[in-house]
């Protein structure tokens, strides 16, 4: 029984420690985890968590000080070139080689791997295609912008065809749509059958993209599971938030008293289930003063949603938006470090 | 287009190749060959550069201190004879050396560019030998063009003997593998920001006190230099080509270093150096 669930791992890790030589303080401070063949795997976590060094010690570039790791069953000290015959990594900085143009980046990957000549030549072609860098090859990288270099870092990846990918911070940096573009192609690799450890700051990413997630920070896992099951760690189950028009000025005066900010603030506190209030700060170059926003954390969205236009009409206020969310990556995060992901 | 391969089937062919394991010394075979091959692609493609780069230094040397000095009677003619030696013996030696030493430092402290080769399925040492190999055959290509280049440069100055060319490439070689290999440990050990003062503290005494200008058997006169000069690689590379390229004037024989004293000194150089740079860059890459 044990020995058949750990045929079916493609990662397992067990009590990781790193310290690095002259660090007083452990990188990596006793993590475990396993990912089953097939998974997408998110390490979330601060700058400095110690994800780039955890990715390191799994794919052979950095030597555990104690603990075990074996991907897709072999020992990453103990044979490390098994390892690097199932992996391959797209580090956090670009490492491509500058003395070659973008195919033979891929074609010469794939000699260093033992990929026959006609079979490298035509998954270059293939791959060049499939992540949008077509008719591109014979360029050298040095004109590529940095969303192309990490397209040809995946494409560079995947010429091996490997069972496990280790993507560090894969779209750090990159504007929007090339982010969505690597998004998509994260996706497709999964549909694949890859294997994919991803490592990101961003919350978004993790939620998009991962199966699992472990949150890290200061080299320990946090906690460890599904996206859903992360977001219901955050008490107060759902969040209200509402964006409104102060009644103007001229009506204020003449009607039942100013409504403020912060009556209506004193308002909304006294809803139903009592929710808690914050206000938000004010958006960058909004285009009126008296726009205010809110947030109010609740256990029943809809009673809430409801009693609060209610509230808020009274008012004279004027509503301009009500949106409803299911707590997010970066409450679940707040909430067990009491401290903001981007900090 | 006829043949297309579709992504799928790259991860579909894989499931067919995981039946037929491949032996895994072969497997490393193919990888380091890769490698290597990846190095000649890249040096093919800017052998001009390479040439000028290792080339014009020697070129001017053998030209000002074999060719005008000796005209002015500034120097004696036969000077060109023992000064070509010392050009072969310092340019092997700073090609091999500088080949893997300056690329090694960038690459390590910026580029990283060396980090899709340690990922390919060889021991990371490998990766090291491969290095050493090719910057010393570097060392030796620029070493071999020396020798036309001075027949042309010194003309009825240039003066070869040619009984013992199987000894002069045999010291080559030899030179070219040790200072490729104490490039490798250099190369290891200096951050980025330190080149600077690596060429004034490690490579300006090394072309200087390497016997390169002058014969070691003539510094009887500074017993202490003559002593000092025996710690460089260079000197021992300079003398065994000097033993062998060198011919008897007038019946007078050049005296030079043993060619015993030559083997061992340039060979405990590749030993050393070779486990030490392998130490070294291992700790470097895998931290
Ligand atoms: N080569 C190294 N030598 C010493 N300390 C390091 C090295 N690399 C990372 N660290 C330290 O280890 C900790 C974790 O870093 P890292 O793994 O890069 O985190 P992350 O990728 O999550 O930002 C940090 O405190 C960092 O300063
Ligand atoms: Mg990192």
């Amino acid at each position: 029984m044990q020995t058949e669930t750990t045929e079916e791992l493609a990662i397992e890790v067990r009590d990781l420690v790193k310290r690095y030589p002259r660090s007083k303080i452990n990188a990596v401070d006793g993590i475990s985890f396993s990912v089953r063949r097939g998974e997408i795997f998110g390490l979330l976590g601060p700058n400095g968590a110690g994800k780039t060094t955890t990715i390191g010690i799994l794919t052979t570039s950095v030597l555990p000080t104690s603990g075990m790791v074996r991907i897709m069953g072999v020992d990453v000290v103990g044979d490390p070139i098994g390892v690097k015959q199932h992996i391959s990594v797209v580090p956090q900085r670009s490492n491509l080689d500058q003395s070659l143009r973008a195919r033979e980046i891929l074609t010469f990957h794939a000699a260093y791997h033992g990929v026959p000549r006609a079979e490298r030549e035509a998954r270059a072609e293939a791959l060049l295609k499939e992540l949008g860098l077509e008719g591109r090859g014979h360029e050298k990288i040095r004109r590529y912008s940095g969303g192309m270099a990490q397209r040809l870092m995946l494409a560079r990846a995947l010429m091996h065809s490997p069972d496990v990918l280790f993507l560090d911070e894969p779209t750090n940096s990159l504007d929007p749509q090339s982010r969505l573009f690597l998004w998509d192609r994260i996706r497709a690799m999964h549909e694949r059958g890859v294997t994919i450890l991803l490592t990101t700051h961003d919350m978004e990413e993790a939620e998009q993209l991962c199966e699992r997630i472990a949150i890290m920070d200061h080299g320990h896992i946090l906690v460890l599971d599904t996206p859903d099951n992360l977001k219901k760690l955050v008490p107060g189950g759902t969040r209200l938030e509402l964006r409104l028009r102060l009644p103007q000025k001229v009506e204020a005066s003449r009607g039942d008293g100013a409504v403020s900010s912060d009556n209506l603030r004193a308002l909304l506190e006294q809803l139903p289930g009592r929710p808690r209030v914050e206000e938000l700060p004010a958006d960058d170059g909004q285009e009126h003063h008296d726009i205010r926003s809110f947030r109010l954390y609740g256990e029943e969205a809809g009673e809430l949603a409801v009693e609060a236009m209610r509230v808020v009409s009274a008012s004279g206020a004027e509503l301009r938006d009500l949106h409803v969310a299911r707590p997010s990556l970066e409450d679940v995060f707040i909430f067990l470090t009491g401290r903001n992901l981007r900090s | 287009m006829s043949v297309e391969t579709s992504i799928d089937a790259i991860f579909i062919e894989k499931g067919a190749r995981e039946r037929r394991p491949r032996n895994r010394l072969a497997m490393i075979l193919v990888a380091f060959l890769a490698i290597l091959r990846r190095d000649l692609v890249v040096t093919g493609r800017e052998f001009i550069p390479f040439l000028i780069q290792v080339l014009l230094q020697p070129l001017f040397f053998l030209f000002i201190f074999g060719k005008v000095l000796p005209s002015i009677g500034a120097a004696q003619q036969s000077y060109a004879s023992l000064l070509l030696p010392g050009i072969v013996g310092l340019t092997v030696v700073t090609t091999a050396l500088q080949g893997v030493t300056l690329p090694l430092v960038l690459d390590l402290g910026f580029g990283r560019e060396i980090d899709d080769r340690l990922l390919a399925p060889l021991p990371v040492s490998l990766v090291a030998l491969e290095k050493i190999l090719f910057a010393a055959l570097r060392g030796l290509i620029a070493g071999a063009i020396i020798f036309p280049l001075a027949y042309w440069v010194l003309g009825s100055n240039y003066s070869v003997r040619t009984d013992a060319i199987g000894v002069i490439i045999g010291i080559m070689v030899l030179t070219a593998l040790a200072g490729a290999t104490l490039g490798l440990t250099i190369g290891t050990l200096v951050k980025p920001e330190q080149i600077g003062l690596m060429f004034a503290l490690i490579f300006t005494p090394l072309i200087f006190t390497g016997c390169t200008y002058y014969p070691w058997s003539q510094l009887d006169g500074i017993r202490w230099f003559q002593v000092i000069t025996l710690f460089n690689p260079l000197t021992y590379a300079c003398e065994g080509l000097r033993y062998a390229m060198v011919p008897p004037v007038h019946g007078y024989t050049l005296p030079t270093l043993g060619i015993g004293w030559v083997l061992l000194g340039l060979g405990v150089t590749f030993v050393a150096f070779l486990g030490l740079g392998i130490y070294t860059f291992r700790r470097a890459v895998v931290s």
